[in-house]
């Protein structure tokens, strides 16, 4: 292999650079907003967790148990898009 | 306390250890040739390998760990849960499909595979290593730690027994035999703690009888001859620590009851949110009679006890270093998962990104399923009127005891067996470090397909026996730093290199070789440097830490992408520019 080549052998597309890596960085942004607005209200404004609008329920549990949830719904929408994505040919310009 | 061994737990182990390891000598002829002993041939339906991968990760700290936080301090244990939850979206989203496209038997392998570098191969074995026996202390002392209780034996025994019977389960079959482990370890897992969780719902809210409510403060002292007294006798059998943890009053709403009956998952949270607990604090004193140990009751109000700052004190303070050491923490929870490379080595043992990706998802929901378990088994516990107030660990087995003996049996099997299947799967991802990474591709040391299984095989036994002999070396340390330090160091070792290689051409060798050492090296000494560190391994004040908080992720995983673009910018050729048309 030639210096140049090499060059261009390094300077490469990275290898997640796919339809399905595309689908799965949005959702996971998705998540980082979810998580990191949890651990906002955790560090700054932990008298607002103590509130209990659903059911009697208080925010902290509620929305800790929505990110368990959250996670497994993405999860589960992830697989349907990569599949769609997958099975359909490539995805259109 | 004092505890009497269970011939049933006994039994119920004993068939266990046995069953596994029956099973691994089964599948011994599966792991002959090097693609079936790493990556048991790249054969492992993905459902397995999902629910393998929940028996990987649930360790004895998932399971005890946060079961017990949740028990003495409430809702702050629930955020690990949440906090180790959340490391899988990474591993999902970003990690998964890549890494199995890339990777052949271990991380090395993925993170090699554009440059061939034997740089990176000797960086991540040696990262691989570092992060695999950091994580294996604990479980070993774990081990050792609930033997005591649990069977009546000896901790060196116990961790001799785990030590002897996970070294058997790898040696034999490598990842096939491993696999399995983990699958039943998982299935067996998930499935007795709903078992529980459902019957802590049936019994609902009970106000506390018995010795547990009795509030009158407690004593124990360990005289400097060893022998241990409680308010001022030796303890035996009939005086001993009572139980601690019960429920003082009901909410209004259940006047003149001592019970609510049975409650739905939703409503046994809002009802214990209205009432009023009791649980129990430790002050610890020294003088020339020996180290004192008060617990004393603290009555408290449901709703502050599932709301944060219960354990980690720095939330309610508002102190700027506490709330860092805090975010910290959930920084290195998030990004530690999917830079574990007991973890990562599973994405080689199914077929192809595609199945990786749905065994990442059957992960998620077995593993979030147990983490939103643990909540009700930690509440459930809280209010059992059986927790024994020297030992956060004991949790989960003694609320399984207030229901029946052959719960708590099941319950402590379990237990135990979740360090068999965590312990195989860190002595895998060593082996492959030892083997693949360093003897044949760093040392250059040409071998067979057979030899490779060989020397894997020895590896394997070597580090059965480091961990064991780390086992009872590190018997007094406390664990939970150790789990903490794995995770930090992860997240700061591998995670820059893995992501940027996978998303930024840019990359090169150079630059992670710089990022996992420096990643690695600088969490290590912030670790050693910090005031937690100070405090309860070397003893001294914590004021004379030179670190301005104890966890190191919000600073060595930022450090880690920072050194590998840097290094990166400094070694890359120059781009390349392409004529079109």
């Amino acid at each position: 292999m030639s210096a140049h080549e090499s060059r261009s052998e390094s300077l490469k597309l990275a290898p997640a650079a796919t339809a399905s890596s595309r689908i799965g960085l949005g959702l996971f942004w998705i998540y980082v907003l979810l998580y990191a607005g949890f651990m906002a209200l955790v560090l700054f404004r932990p008298d607002l967790l103590s509130r209990r609008p659903f059911g009697g329920v208080n925010l902290a549990i509620a929305y800790g148990m929505g990110l368990i949830a959250g996670a497994f719904l993405l999860a589960i929408i992830y697989m349907a898009a990569c599949r769609a994505v997958e099975g359909g040919g490539p995805p259109r310009s | 306390m004092l505890y009497e061994s269970s011939p049933v737990a006994i039994a119920i182990f004993a068939a266990f250890v046995l069953s596994v390891v029956g099973l691994s000598f089964y599948l011994g002829r599966k792991g002959q040739s090097a693609k079936g002993y790493y990556a048991a041939h790249g054969e492992i339906h993905w459902f397995v390998n999902g629910i393998a991968f929940a028996g990987d990760y649930l360790s004895a700290a998932s399971f005890l760990g946060i079961c017990g936080m949740i028990a003495f301090n409430g809702y702050d244990g629930f955020l690990y849960s949440i906090g180790f939850l959340a490391g899988w979206i990474v591993a999902l989203f970003v990690i998964a499909e890549p890494i199995k496209a890339l990777g052949k038997f271990t991380f090395a392998d993925a993170l090699d595979s554009r440059f061939n570098s034997r740089g990176i191969k000797l960086a991540v074995a040696i990262s691989t290593l570092v992060v695999s026996i950091f994580y294996l202390i604990p479980q070993m002392v774990g081990a050792g730690d609930l033997i005591v209780p649990l069977l009546g034996l000896p901790h060196t025994v116990g961790v001799i027994l785990v030590g002897v019977a996970v070294t058997m389960i790898v040696v034999t079959a490598g990842m096939v035999s491993t696999t399995w482990v983990q699958f039943i370890k998982g299935s067996l897992l998930v499935f007795f703690c709903g078992i529980l969780a459902a019957m802590i719902l049936n019994r609902g809210l009970v106000v506390g009888v018995g010795p547990a409510a009795n509030l009158t403060p407690q004593v124990r002292t360990v005289t400097p001859d060893g022998t241990v007294l409680i308010d001022g006798q030796p303890q035996s059998k009939d005086h001993d620590l009572r139980p601690v943890g019960t429920l003082k009053a009901l909410p209004d709403r259940y006047a003149g009851k001592t019970a609510t009956g049975p409650l739905r998952p939703l409503e046994y949270l809002a009802a214990l949110e209205d009432s009023t607990i009791v649980t129990w604090s430790s002050k610890n004193h020294s003088d020339a009679a020996g180290t004192h140990t008060t617990y004393s009751p603290v009555e408290r109000k449901g709703s502050d006890l599932l709301k944060p700052g219960g354990y980690f004190k720095g939330l309610s303070t508002g102190k700027l270093a506490d709330r860092l050491d805090f975010a910290s923490l959930m920084l290195a929870l998030f990004c530690g998962t999917a830079s574990l490379p007991h973890i990562l080595i599973r994405y080689y043992t199914v077929k192809d990104a595609a199945a990786a990706r749905k065994s990442t998802v059957v992960g998620i929901a077995a593993i979030g399923a147990f983490y939103v378990l643990t909540l009700y088994l930690g509440l459930g516990a809280m209010t059992s009127g059986a927790l024994d107030p020297t030992s956060t660990n004991m949790a989960a087995p003694l609320l399984a005891k207030s229901f029946s003996t052959t719960l708590f049996a099941i319950i402590s099997a379990i237990a135990f067996t979740t360090v068999l299947g965590t312990v195989s799967g860190l002595i895998m991802a060593g082996s492959g470090a030892v083997a693949h990474d360093l003897v044949e591709n760093v040392f250059g040391i040409p071998m067979t397909d057979h030899e490779k299984v060989r020397c894997g095989k020895i590896a394997a036994v070597g580090l059965g026996i480091i961990a064991m002999v780390l086992g009872v070396l590190f018997r007094s340390f406390n664990v939970s730093f150790l789990v903490g330090w794995a995770f930090n160091i992860a997240a700061s070792a591998n995670l820059p290199a893995l992501v940027m290689l996978l998303f930024w051409p840019r990359t090169t060798k150079q630059g992670i070789v710089a990022a996992v050492t420096i990643g690695m090296l600088s969490s290590l000494a912030w670790i050693l440097m910090s005031a937690d560190t100070f405090e309860k391994v070397y003893g001294w004040s914590r004021e004379a830490s030179i670190v301005p908080f104890s966890q190191p992720g919000l600073v060595t995983i930022p450090l880690g992408f920072l050194v590998l673009v840097v290094v990166s910018l400094l070694t890359s050729p120059a781009p390349v520019v392409r004529r079109h048309g």
